[in-house]
């Protein structure tokens, strides 16, 4: 029993990266999904400079075969892009708060 | 029976009568009143500053610091913008291919008129800036409009702000609803926070001129165009409006919008229009 819990960690951690590993499939999608987003911000001009970056970054690790990396890139290009769309909705009215008056 | 209905009509009663009372108030606080604006947008700075001279807000940070002031007034002695200034002088002065020239597009001949830019035009139903109406005059005489950011725009527009130094900022607001919408349309512009570091322009320069943002102290808002176009050190150059917009855009990490884009357009109309009496001090140089 003592012997067989550190194999099994050893197990578990050897098979984890192959577990979260993506593959071309996960980053296509996770790139098509803040291509998207990032289309809707810009259409509301409310786009963000650091959206424009992760995606360009997502799409190099990709071009360079890094998955991994792309797709972590991509989908942090969609949170930044869906908080971009976020605070141009709020702002229609929370601009208001901030005039002189 | 009866008491349920005399409770219902009073309801009823009582909610048209608050919505009666309520309803002047929510469309006067929807009434588009520039004039009201920039009151209160001047009083704002007033009191804000009441050591400040009214005159002096257009000298932007130098009239929120006493130690920049100093070495800025030396440095005016051979100030930065010189060169451009004599080459805006010199194009300005220098014909079109077809013969004619700036002075052929502008009221009188182009001379002493910078304070009344941004103007509303009433045909086109849009915010003309001086910078659109100069490439515009441009491409009328066959020539190829130049960038709206620096260089040649910039000493352009350098030398008509000096033909007007001392002049009181003039902008017009006809009665015209499209007038009056971009006018809210560039203070919504001005007022809506944008890019990942969720920061409006008043983030800056409502709240916190005077204040410093790494090295650099804010200005004002007020009269903040009055100095247009500017030579910034951080530049190494001039810059024009247009490119103050585009760069504040950017350092709030929002991707900026197209030169003399409409929200541009009319955000220098509100900027403008609430200095209106302040002088034009322009062209002027910044850190």
């Amino acid at each position: 029993m003592k012997r067989s819990l550190p194999l099994a960690m050893l197990l578990a951690l050897s098979l984890a990266p192959a577990a979260s590993a993506a593959n071309e499939a996960d980053y296509k999608a996770a790139y098509t999904a803040a291509e998207a987003a990032s289309r809707e911000a810009a259409g509301m001009r409310n786009q963000w400079t650091v959206t424009v970056s992760a995606l360009a970054a997502a799409k190099r690790a990709a071009d360079g075969g890094d998955f991994d990396r792309a797709t972590t890139a991509a989908k942090e290009a969609e949170a930044l892009a869906k908080a971009s769309i976020f605070q141009a909705m709020s702002e229609k009215e929370a601009w208001k708060a901030m005039e002189i008056r | 029976m009866k008491a349920r209905i005399a409770l219902v009509l009073g309801s009823v009663s009582a909610a048209l009568v608050a919505l009666i009372i309520a309803s002047p108030r929510v469309i006067a606080a929807d009434k588009i009143d520039p004039a009201a604006d920039a009151k209160a947008f001047q009083n704002f700075f007033f009191q804000k500053f009441p050591d400040v001279k009214r005159e002096d807000f257009v000298n932007g940070p130098y009239s929120m610091n006493a130690d920049m002031k100093r070495q800025w007034q030396e440095k005016e002695e051979f100030p930065p913008y010189e060169f451009a200034l004599d080459a805006g002088k010199e194009m300005f002065a220098t014909p079109f291919r077809n013969g004619k020239s700036y002075a052929d597009c502008f009221p009188n001949g182009g001379i002493g008129i910078r304070q009344n830019y941004p103007y509303f035009d009433e045909k086109e139903g849009k915010v003309v800036t001086l910078e659109l109406a100069l490439n515009r005059c441009r491409e009328a005489n066959g020539e190829q409009p130049y960038s709206y950011v620096k260089d040649e725009m910039a000493s352009l527009t350098a030398y008509m702000a000096f033909t007007s130094r001392g002049k009181p900022m003039d902008i017009r607001i006809p009665d015209d609803p499209r007038a009056l919408a971009a006018f809210e349309n560039g203070k919504r512009y001005f007022y809506t926070r944008r890019g990942q570091m969720n920061f409006s322009c008043a983030s800056c320069h409502v709240q916190s001129p005077g204040e410093r943002i790494r090295a650099e102290i804010l200005a004002p808002a007020l009269g903040i165009l009055n100095a247009m176009p500017i030579y910034r050190s951080e530049w190494s150059g001039m810059g024009t409006t247009s490119r103050r917009f585009v760069t504040c855009n950017s350092q709030t990490r929002a991707v900026p919008l197209e030169p003399q884009a409409d929200e541009y357009r009319d955000v220098e109309y509100f900027l403008s229009y609430v200095a209106n009496g302040l002088p034009i001090s322009g062209p002027g140089a910044r850190p």
